[in-house]
């Protein structure tokens, strides 16, 4: 048995070249064959890539789809974000529970199924869903999860759950996924018909200095959240002194509330391809790279495919579009659940074959990027704002939106509204006329940018969606009038300490201490005091933390107390007479002492 | 590449060498910017944060930061101080800290930056995590108890004992160093003449045998406060 | 005019604060010149005669005992402050906080290698203040105004913060007064 393991591991390493900047591939593909990477594992991959055994630890025990103990053969990843609960992710987890009679992070005694949470997957808009090994399960309810957990312990096969398909290509035989993509608005840029390869052939009757210059024109700016201009990236990493440089796309859509990049992924993949080979051609790269999140495992056949499809329509390849000399190409990286992956250079170090950790900057990317080469990383529908930008002009994109925001956005609306799904709009749309498209007038808050962005009240509902008002990385997320802002807060705050790195000191504790004192004031044992506290912390973070994760994840909390300081103060009461801190809860720390000694409180009888 | 540059810190023009990250510049000028996970001869690792100044207005670890002409560097100021205090109260919760029978309390730099900054007391609460003491080897003890995840030992080990005895493992606030073994650190080729031993700056990683060697009042941090020596080294 | 009045306790503590207040050696005259002690362990006043300008506590809270007195010390005193490491961060009894509280008691009553228990039992007597979950530091019970860390603060780390207290002076303590240990 071990010796088999050794062999088969030893294979696997062999298949990616002994190469220990493949790690991700590598400990993916044991993962899948054993369902953990064992102790043993770890040494004969740390052997055949002449690395360290605690190396290959580091990697595995930083990614939630990796695990070193062994888990059920399927595992149910039930995805707990704040829009699944809403929809009823809580009774689904219960009915899970009970049909499999295990609790969550556990696996059944007879070593088959294994039960966990995830944070969002991105199906906000069929939620609840969860994750059966790849397959996507979506609009769970009771009954739903009761049929699953029957079906899973006859037949073991995921692939058997999927008894109806989506819209579009997710009912392609390559994907044959029940997700839907909820197109509810296309607009000019991403949904509108497209010809294919126009864009590439455009950009390469030009110089690539002139590709960047359209870009500029253009005044496109990233589609991720942070809004950088996608021009200048270009040109920092096409004026780096090194021949050798990479395009990266980041599909690794882990802002809860945003999918829009799945449904781009599902229906306009070529589009994207399409503008990393432009991106190619602008910067000088012959190699590209998609960063795909784990949780989107269930389309990287069909992309594979779609890769080979724009081989053969000469969008990929040697020579392209009769261009001598240049050759590009994609591979595709499988992300392993991790949020903070999403950050640029936490996703290079993925890339790179090592934990998920952000890079010091300087050096940026686009200076000493993946392999210490320079690259740019950009965002899916950054790509495709690219793609067309370059056939139909950067003119004609620059019209669309607004002046210091052109073009059009995808919004993943998600919530308490009558239609969830994915809208193209144009920069500039006022919160207020989205909320009306999506039927979701009636809002209470909407949390715009995911938690690492804003939450807005009614009184902010007439700003625009646009980089200079209301930035959002796609997500909307709309919540009723009747939503409890703090407790959604808090909410934010158990992704946060979840999925930070924990490499620099404030993110890793500070967040932790964050969550630590809303539960506290949810549980009625808030004071006056705290919200100073609670804002000092904030901001601490805030400032003081290393990268993206750290500097927004205070965001939930410093914007809701921002926007919505009558909710906290309506828990925060100052009535306590008997002295005590109001965080001091004397019942509960006697209560296991009075259990175990098998007597009441004499000093504390009531 | 011999010229130097000019840039500004808390009002001081100072000159810094092309290639100079601020801390060491400053430093160079006898400027103590505070720190805890840099360590002189290791390559900067900007993870604890306590370095963190403003460059031109924007927050930056300084021991990361490379210096550029004319920056303006903001360091000793009563907002980054009551930030990096902020920090060091952090530390002090996260783990389990009890400094009154620390072998390295007086020698300890967490503790001396808290002495630094005057924390009577961290006014976050306790976070008491369990943790666990590896006492297998038979010259070194790891009390994961006192470790701040400064990565001290994890780069000292790489780069100057050429060995890889440490790397971090897990994420978020359960990561913790590990040792490249099976579990315990007897069963590296660990050395206690290591330099990753020496490197810890708190007592995580300690000599076995060897404590409280210096009395009380001979310490390194019993009279002068850390980072006095910088300034004394550039007045001579 | 009536001196004010200072009290005294010692919590989750070893007397070992209190001995380092001994420790200021004939500064204690001053003192006694300065202030009236109440309820402390120095005069074995039981419970408070009256209200106290400060109270200075040791050790921190493990017991429902501790939080009683706790609770009286912040009753009576317009400044309460916390001495020592046992009273700042829960000191040497906190070394429990990461075991289960059953453990402990098991330890204690059961399976301790000193322990002499022919019945058994983990006792019920109500003179055995019940256990809290954890060794809680008194700031984290009552609201605590000033710290003064060490095992033990050295005596001057206690003449100096009193001296300024009593004479409405804010407590700047140099560099070599505040210590951990």
């Amino acid at each position: 048995m071990s010796e088999n393991l050794q062999t088969s591991v030893r294979e696997i390493c062999r298949a990616c070249n002994n190469d220990r900047a493949r790690m991700m591939d590598i400990v993916l593909a044991v993962q899948a064959k054993y369902g953990c990477v064992s102790s043993e594992a770890m040494d004969t991959i740390a052997k055949a890539v002449s690395t360290h055994r605690v190396e290959v630890e580091s990697v595995v025990s930083f990614y939630a789809f990796l695990s070193s103990r062994p888990k059920g053969k399927v595992v149910i990843r039930l995805c707990n974000d704040v829009i699944d609960r809403m929809h009823g992710a809580d009774r689904v987890a219960e009915t899970f529970r009970q049909e499999l009679g295990i609790g969550f992070g556990e696996t059944t005694p007879d070593g088959q199924i294994s039960l966990e949470y995830t944070p969002c997957i991105g199906m906000c808009d069929q939620a609840p869903a969860a994750l059966v090994n790849d397959v996507v399960v979506t609009e769970l309810h009771r009954s739903t999860a009761q049929h699953i957990v029957r079906e899973i312990n006859r037949h073991m096969d995921p692939r058997r759950l999927v008894t109806r398909l989506g819209d579009g290509n997710n009912a392609h035989q390559l994907v044959q996924a029940m997700v839907n993509n909820n197109i509810r608005k296309a607009g000019p840029v991403i949904f509108a018909p497209s010809d294919l390869g126009a864009g590439l052939a455009k950009a390469l009757a030009m110089s690539p200095a002139e590709v960047i210059r359209d870009i500029k024109t253009a005044r496109l700016r990233g589609r991720g959240g942070a809004g950088f201009p996608t021009g200048m990236k270009w040109e920092f990493a096409r004026g780096a002194n090194d021949q050798n440089r990479y395009v990266v796309c980041n599909a690794d859509e882990g802002e809860p509330g945003t999918f829009k990049d799945r449904v781009i992924l599902t229906e306009r993949p070529e589009l994207l391809i399409e503008g990393m080979a432009i991106a190619g051609y602008a910067i000088g790269a012959s190699e590209g790279i998609i960063y795909l999140r784990g949780e989107y495992a269930y389309l990287r056949a069909f992309l594979e495919h779609m890769l080979n499809e724009c081989r053969n329509w000469g969008i990929l390849g040697q020579n392209i579009g009769g261009k001598k000399g240049f050759h590009f190409d994609i591979r595709i990286q499988m992300g392993a659940g991790a949020y903070v992956c999403g950050e640029e250079t936490a996703l290079l170090s993925s890339c790179e074959g090592l934990r998920g950790d952000p890079k010091n900057r300087p050096p940026f990317p686009a200076q000493k990027g993946y392999q210490s080469h320079p690259t740019i990383v950009n965002n899916v529908e950054t790509f495709c704002c690219v793609t067309r930008i370059m056939d139909k002009g950067a003119g004609a994109f620059a019209q669309l939106g607004s002046s210091g925001s052109p073009g059009t956005k995808l919004l993943s609306v998600s919530g308490d509204c009558r239609s969830q799904g994915v809208y193209e709009v144009e920069f500039g749309i006022k919160l207020r006329d989205v909320l009306k498209m999506v039927g979701g007038e009636d809002a209470g808050a909407v949390q715009v940018g995911g938690p690492s962005g804003r939450m807005v009240g009614p009184d902010e509902f007439d700003r625009p969606i646009c980089y200079d008002h209301l930035a959002t990385g796609g997500a909307l997320m709309v919540f009723g009038p009747e939503c409890n802002v703090v407790d959604i807060a808090r909410q934010f705050m158990e992704f946060f300490v979840e999925e930070s790195c924990g490499y620099c000191t404030p993110c890793r504790v500070g967040n932790v201490l964050l969550k630590e004192r809303l539960e506290q004031i949810l549980a009625g044992r808030g004071e006056r005091e705290d919200l100073a506290y609670l804002q000092e912390l904030g901001e601490t973070i805030k400032t003081m933390s290393r990268c993206g994760l750290g500097q927004t994840s205070a965001n939930p909390v410093l914007s809701t107390i921002q926007s919505f300081p009558a909710a906290y103060e309506a828990l925060l009461k100052d009535t306590r007479t008997d002295g005590f801190r109001p965080t001091f809860d004397i019942g509960a720390a006697l209560g296991e002492a009075q259990a175990i000694v098998g007597r009441r409180s004499v000093h504390f009888a009531d | 590449m011999s010229e130097t540059m000019t840039i500004t810190i808390d009002g001081r023009e100072i000159q810094a060498r092309p290639g100079q990250t601020i801390l060491e510049a400053a430093e160079a000028a006898g400027v103590y910017i505070p720190r805890l996970c840099y360590m002189k001869g290791l390559t900067p690792h900007g993870s604890c944060r306590v370095c963190t100044v403003l460059v031109n207005g924007r927050p930056q670890s300084a021991c990361t930061q490379p210096a550029t002409p004319g920056a303006v560097i903001e360091n000793d100021t009563e907002r980054l101080l009551a930030l990096r205090r902020n920090i060091i109260e952090m530390l002090f919760v996260e783990g389990n800290h009890f400094c009154m029978f620390c072998e390295k309390s007086g020698n300890c730099e967490l503790q001396a930056l808290a002495y630094r900054f005057g924390i009577p007391a961290p006014m976050y609460p306790y976070l008491w995590p369990k943790r666990e003491v590896d006492a297998s080897h038979p010259d070194v003890m790891v009390d994961h108890n006192r470790c701040i995840l400064c990565a001290r030992c994890v780069r000292a080990s790489r780069d100057l004992d050429g060995k890889n005895v440490f790397q971090f493992v897990n994420r978020n606030g359960h990561k913790r160093v590990a040792v490249n073994a099976e579990a315990r650190l007897g069963d590296t080729d660990l050395k206690v003449t290591d330099k990753a031993v020496a490197a810890c700056p708190v007592g995580a990683l300690l000599k076995k045998r060897v404590g409280y060697a210096v009395p009380v009042g001979k310490r390194l941090y019993d009279h002068e406060p850390i980072g006095s020596d910088i300034a004394a080294a550039h007045k001579k | 005019m009536a001196k004010p009045k200072v009290a005294t306790t010692s919590l989750a503590g070893c007397f070992g604060c209190h001995m380092s207040l001994l420790d200021i050696d004939d500064r204690i005259l001053k003192l006694v010149e300065l202030v009236d002690f109440d309820k402390s362990p120095v005069d074995d006043i039981k419970e408070f005669t009256g209200r106290c300008a400060i109270g200075l506590i040791e050790g921190g809270c493990c017991n429902e005992e501790n939080v009683r007195v706790l609770q009286d010390f912040r009753k009576h005193c317009d400044i309460l402050i916390s001495v020592g490491d046992c009273a700042t961060m829960g000191g040497i009894p906190a070394l429990r906080n990461n075991i289960p509280l059953e453990e402990c008691y098991e330890e204690a009553y059961l399976n301790g290698p000193s322990v002499h228990n022919p019945k058994g039992r983990i006792p019920d007597d109500p003179e055995l203040p019940l256990l809290l979950d954890k060794v809680y530091p008194c700031h984290e019970v009552v609201k605590i105004d000033y710290y003064l860390p060490g095992c033990p603060p050295p005596a001057d780390t206690l003449w100096e913060a009193l001296v300024a207290l009593l004479s409405n002076k804010p407590v700047n303590l140099p560099y070599e007064l505040i210590k951990y240990d």
